[in-house]
């Protein structure tokens, strides 16, 4: 089997993987989502049916980047690309671990060798480029393989005339490429702004967390950023806003407290996210 | 009009960095010699005296030279981070003439920790941006510590707009701590104010060249720093986070600051390595807070030849360059993945 097919035969795997076993599922977020969900112990499958979403609060549970495609994308459309492209270690980073065996840990659990996943499909019949950052590979984070796989999905969008959508989720920069990883910023958001030259839509949908240096450069680009509800949207991650001696107002940071400032277009329930998509793009450009 | 004096002169002497606590010392005995050898010139030289002070010159000299030249990575961001460094208006009164300095983003409110303007350098006007710190507690409050929020990086951003009306290059100096953190810059967009930046910085129609004089940190840094050429300071630091963050996340303690600085390469030498700047400008020697004047000629110089150059690109060529160099950036490996 080929890495391609191997790649196509985890596709659905993985997807179911990134939610923790068993049969019950208990309502609750973690990481900067901790105090969220309401306790209650759900039928898994009732779960997976709602696209993780609980039915009785409406709490967005966290689900990866393969959910995340499956979801949006017609069933069967999907074809990766650039999956070539792969974390290295160019700054032979070693913190308490080193970063190249940190990378090479993620591989072998995710399969997968960044946090960023491109593919092409059919969106309600109509291609579509479309990316999804993941949170189980190094929290998301924005390294040279993602930044270069963005731009390469950002061109083949712009080749084939077709919209593009970016699913954020991501604590930010990754410390571990220092600057390599900074500029990723100024690459990706130059890449959208020769990208808005063509009139092809990019929407851009923020999920729990987008924080750093993703918010501060491509997911706040978007024609139209869409947001799910509940999700942290933010600059200053969870340990920047620990150093910060203010009362945080209610809600800070959350979708729905972007969307009451200005900073996003809409609030959508992850289950009608795709319509929403085909909705959106068949009106700014229709095929 | 120029823009407010230099605090430099009413400043007290801050604490010496630790690696050049007798280095300072002996600098001070330099200069208490000096005084005290002017005052007795009037009533006839001492040889004795003139003599003992070249001697602990060419001393401090020589304690200046070794010191700098092995400078640590967490060393440097000590020297970065000087308060006697020259900050941006420092660099804009040493070496710019007719300098305004035009305020405010148009939207909600001016930021002064970011400073715009335009003025005339060596025969030509500029536009000008810059995050500015301050010296003095007043002044730190006023410029917060020169953590610009959303309202700085839009003001920049009309100012740059107004220099590509103008065809004036834009000349952007960068020393930050960070972008400002907090409720009101949450509320207001920082995360949109820096991304929009860079946004149009890649595309803006006249040239920009950057100049890192002290701080870069993270996006804060690179909110203003999107340009054709990116200049460096000998004693600058330019990363994803601050050494002390950076430590206090991967090993679990601050404390990790001189290993994190180290880990991350952080230095101008390491970012021109890395293909990130194109220049590193010299500093004199014991650093830029040791001889502003010097260290806005040479910086001058260096900004000079810069513009020269980018005034010669004809501006379709420009923006292609300044595109083509941005999507160059990073190291990744590209490999087929074998079957699983």
């Amino acid at each position: 089997m080929g890495w391609l097919d191997a790649w196509k035969a985890g596709f659905a795997r993985n997807a179911k993987k990134a939610i923790p076993d068993g049969v019950w599922v208990k309502c609750e977020g973690k990481g900067a989502d901790a105090q969220l969900g309401c306790g209650k112990t759900l039928y898994r499958r009732d779960l997976e049916e709602n696209l993780w979403v609980c039915p009785s609060c409406g709490f967005h549970m966290r689900i990866g980047a393969h959910a995340y495609l499956d979801l949006l994308l017609d069933e069967g459309t999907a074809e990766p690309l650039f999956e070539t492209v792969m974390s290295a270690d160019p700054l032979r980073f070693k913190a308490e671990k080193r970063y190249g065996d940190q990378i090479l840990e993620d591989f072998r659990r995710t399969g997968r060798g960044s946090a960023f996943m491109a593919v092409s499909g059919a969106i309600c019949g109509r291609p579509f480029a479309v990316g999804a950052m993941d949170f189980s590979f190094r929290g998301g984070s924005l390294g040279s393989a993602e930044g270069e796989k963005i731009n390469r999905l950002i061109g083949f969008a712009q080749e084939r005339g077709v919209p593009l959508v970016i699913v954020s989720q991501s604590g930010g920069a990754r410390m571990q490429e220092a600057a390599l990883s900074l500029m990723q910023m100024a690459k990706t958001s130059a890449r959208l702004a020769e990208f808005a030259e063509t009139s092809l839509p990019f929407i851009s949908i923020l999920t729990s967390p987008t924080t750093g240096g993703v918010t501060a450069s491509f997911a706040m680009l978007g024609d139209v950023i869409l947001a799910e509800p509940g999700a942290l949207i933010g600059f200053a991650g969870a340990r920047v806003r620990e150093t910060i001696k203010e009362d945080l107002p209610p809600g800070f940071q959350r979708a729905e407290f972007l969307l009451e400032h200005g900073f996003v277009d809409r609030v959508v329930d992850r289950r009608n996210l795709k319509e929403e998509v085909a909705r959106l793009t068949n009106v700014l450009a229709p095929v | 009009m120029n823009a407010a004096p230099s605090s430099q002169q009413h400043k007290p002497r801050p604490a010496p960095l630790d690696f050049e606590a007798e280095l300072v010392k002996l600098e001070d005995r330099i200069t208490d010699m000096r005084k005290w050898a002017d005052e007795y010139s009037k009533t006839g030289q001492d040889p004795a005296i003139a003599q003992e002070i070249a001697r602990l010159e060419a001393r401090a000299n020589e304690m200046r030279a070794t010191i700098y030249r092995n400078l640590t990575h967490w060393q440097r961001v000590q020297v970065a981070r000087h308060r006697d460094r020259p900050y941006t208006l420092d660099y804009i009164n040493l070496l710019m003439e007719d300098f305004s300095e035009l305020h405010g983003d148009r939207h909600f409110a001016d930021d002064a920790a970011m400073v715009c303007g335009i003025a005339r350098f060596r025969g030509r006007s500029v536009a000008l941006v810059g995050q500015q710190k301050g010296r003095t507690v007043e002044e730190r409050i006023k410029r917060n510590w020169g953590m610009a929020g959303p309202e700085g990086y839009r003001k920049a951003l009309r100012i740059m707009k107004l220099a590509e009306k103008f065809h004036l290059p834009v000349i952007s100096l960068v020393d930050t701590p960070g972008a400002a953190p907090g409720v009101g810059a949450e509320e207001r967009g920082q995360a949109e104010a820096i991304a929009k930046n860079l946004f149009e910085m890649s595309r803006l129609q006249t040239p920009i060249l950057v100049a890192i004089i002290g701080e870069g940190a993270s996006g804060g840094a690179l909110g203003i720093g999107v340009g054709d050429r990116v200049l460096m300071m000998e004693n600058c630091w330019y990363s994803v986070i601050s050494p002390e963050g950076c430590a206090q996340i991967l090993w679990r303690t601050a404390d990790a600051k001189e290993q994190a600085a180290a880990a991350m390469k952080i230095s101008a030498q390491d970012l021109h390595a890395l293909g990130l700047i194109d220049e590193v400008v010299p500093e004199p020697v014991g650093g830029a807070h040791r001889a502003p004047e010097e260290a806005a000629r040479i910086l001058g110089d260096r900004l000079e030849e810069n513009l020269n150059l980018l005034a010669a690109i004809p501006p379709t060529e420009l923006l292609e360059r300044r595109r083509n160099r941005l999507y160059a950036y990073g190291q990744w490996e590209e490999r087929e993945v074998a079957s699983r």
